[in-house]
């Protein structure tokens, strides 16, 4: 084993030290993000290593990084664009949010832009409705969104690039 | 009565310091000075009900693991917080994240665990930095490790961030999940109190849940009981959003005057306009219209007699001129996409229902369209593993029961009764790019 998960190894001991003994499988989905982290998506030779370390079936991984949303086979964007589109954003003007992102980027949701800075996407709940309309950009959220202040970030964010 | 929200915010106010200015710790100095049974049958008298969304009296969850089985036993507290209208478990991570911690502790002191889970939802950024920082330093205080405040017992806490699944909020899914699975509920029996984690004995308790128990420690089950009605002791944290004029966090005393909290607390709706339904507890509660709260309180008993719950305390208030088909198209897509596949019911019927609304709403609507709805989600009802189906099936026909009209209408016209409005006061309205075509299938998930 050699490569990413191997320079990772060293955290992933750390944090068994607070789990009960000879469960190493439940560490697969804080490795996978820490792997992320780090490459931006989730590559083959880190399922094969991962696999190797956790000594878990490699079906376990495989399955793990499909079910969950957060994990990617394929590079996003530098800046990953979450709208949320559920019921209380919807109420106030998600779609229109959507749109708006659309036509300045240049894209459709599920899409990345040509130059890879922004990758768009429409997700479901992320439990900030009282601050709809709302989007996440990496980790980050921006609520409350207007026109002017979705614009204001696109610009900051293309020149920070 | 505030338990919670009862300090002014600021950007200390969350740390362990000023915590204990807040009688933080002070429950666990003296749960650790009482027996685990004794601690367990103080939860129970004061009647804690469950914060998740399904009430189930969280003592009694307690008091069915047996401590001397030999067995090692968890707690997991549950801060997937995913329901869709629900926050009020991320304030109280953000601004009291030692509170439902200390709970925990408490918790897994009366079950005898050596290991206590914390499992919250990937997308959480400033909740998780809080959480992870409070329990870092609850660990260097000594409330947490070896040997905690002297007393031999000793606890570690894993703070495990999930990584997008809404139906790893359904406590079986989530132990799944913390085995480091793809989050697919199981069947019970065995309970997850019989073979949870691990195949042990394990309590899945809300944030929230567990944020009740250093109050509960502190005052005793008695005068605890003392706010709120009879049956649902205690407050309950509520998060409003949608067409309300202050949408936000609140805590009100079980009992208290929906009316009042909408009209006086909340501010009344969006621009003066008129109520027209309310979804009380997250999507997956049944709406109610404006005349159906009229009169109610906020409490479990009065909500199951109005015909809903109070669920997660998800509270969405919907305004008059909302169109009411694409809001079930919105709320069936958030379902098919959340369905984890497991169960055909589900699996085959979330698709089918999104699938219809849509139809109807790009104006193919058919007349048998509407009790091809309602068949679906009687067809779900109580024959998957977890309850993603039922409750989609709930909300879609509580909304046909009340609206039956509209759908009729869009089928008819081929248009919406009012223009497809979703919104009271959209804040892209001015934007350039407001008439380019809606795109109904947005559905764009990374991976």
């Amino acid at each position: 084993m050699t490569g990413l998960v191997q320079r990772l190894i060293p955290e992933f001991e750390v944090w068994k030290r607070r789990y009960p003994a000879g469960f190493d499988g439940s560490l697969s989905i804080p490795a996978l993000r820490r792997i992320q982290e780090e490459r931006g998506y989730i590559a083959d030779e880190d399922i094969t290593d991962l696999t190797a370390y956790l000594g878990v079936p490699r079906t376990q991984i495989d399955e793990v990084v499909a079910f969950y949303t957060q994990f990617t086979r394929v590079p996003l964007g530098k800046h990953h664009i979450q709208v949320c589109h559920n019921v209380s954003c919807s109420l106030r003007g998600a779609e229109g949010l959507v749109k708006h992102l659309c036509g300045r980027l240049g894209i459709k949701a599920g899409e990345t832009t040509a130059d890879g800075q922004f990758t768009l996407t429409t997700v479901e709940c992320l439990a900030s409705c009282g601050t709809a309309p709302m989007m996440m950009i990496g980790d980050a959220f921006f609520e409350n969104l207007t026109p002017a202040s979705v614009d204001a970030l696109l610009t900051e964010l293309k020149e920070t690039s | 009565m505030k338990f919670f929200m009862n300090f002014p915010v600021t950007d200390t106010s969350h740390t362990l310091a000023e915590y204990r200015t807040r009688f933080g710790y002070q429950a666990l100095e003296k749960a650790l000075s009482m027996t685990p049974t004794d601690v367990t049958k103080e939860v129970a008298a004061s009647g804690l009900l469950g914060h998740g969304g399904a009430a189930f009296p969280a003592g009694r969850k307690w008091g069915v693991v047996k401590l001397d089985d030999g067995e090692p036993h968890y707690v997991c507290m549950n801060a997937d917080e995913g329901e869709p209208g629900t926050f009020k478990d991320r304030w109280l991570m953000e601004c009291v994240p030692h509170m439902s911690l200390e709970g925990l502790i408490i918790g897994s002191y009366a079950l005898q665990g050596r290991h206590a889970f914390i499992y919250i939802r990937g997308e959480f950024d400033l909740a998780h930095r809080r959480m992870a920082d409070a329990i870092e330093e609850a660990y260097d205080a000594g409330l947490l490790g070896e040997n905690i405040l002297g007393t031999g017992y000793s606890l570690d806490v894993v703070l495990y961030r999930g990584a997008g699944s809404y139906v790893c909020g359904e406590a079986s899914a989530m132990l799944a999940s913390l085995e480091g699975k793809k989050g697919w509920p199981r069947n019970r029996p065995p309970r997850l109190t019989v073979k949870g984690l691990y195949q042990k004995p394990t309590v899945v308790n809300n944030v929230e849940t567990l944020a009740n128990v250093p109050v509960i420690l502190r005052l005793g089950a008695a005068e605890f009981k003392k706010t709120g009605t009879p049956k649902s002791p205690g407050t309950q944290m509520i998060s409003i959003s949608g067409h309300i004029a202050k949408p936000g966090v609140y805590e009100v005393e079980y009992g208290y005057s929906w009316e009042k909290f909408l009209y006086e607390d909340c501010g009344g709706m969006q621009n003066g306009k008129a109520l027209k339904c309310i979804i009380p507890g997250g999507v997956s509660t049944k709406l109610l219209s404006a005349s159906e709260i009229a009169g109610v309180t906020l409490d479990h008993n009065s909500a199951v007699a109005a015909g809903s719950q109070v669920g997660s305390g998800g509270m969405i208030a919907i305004a008059e001129g909302t169109c009411m088909v694409r809001l079930a198209a919105v709320i069936q897509r958030f379902y098919h996409h959340e369905s984890c596949g497991q169960c055909t019911p589900c699996r085959q019927g979330m698709g089918w229902m999104e699938r219809i609304l849509n139809r109807i709403v790009a104006g193919g609507g058919r007349p048998e369209d509407i009790d091809q709805l309602y068949k679906i989600g009687e067809a779900n009802d109580g024959t998957t593993i977890c309850s993603l189906g039922d409750s989609a099936g709930y909300a879609c026909s509580a909304i046909l029961d009340h609206y039956r009209d509209e759908f009729e209408y869009y089928i008819t016209n081929k248009r919406s009764m009012y223009d497809g409005n979703l919104t009271v006061d959209d804040p892209f309205a001015d934007s350039p790019f407001a008439d380019s075509p809606f795109v109904n299938a947005l559905a764009g998930a990374a991976s």
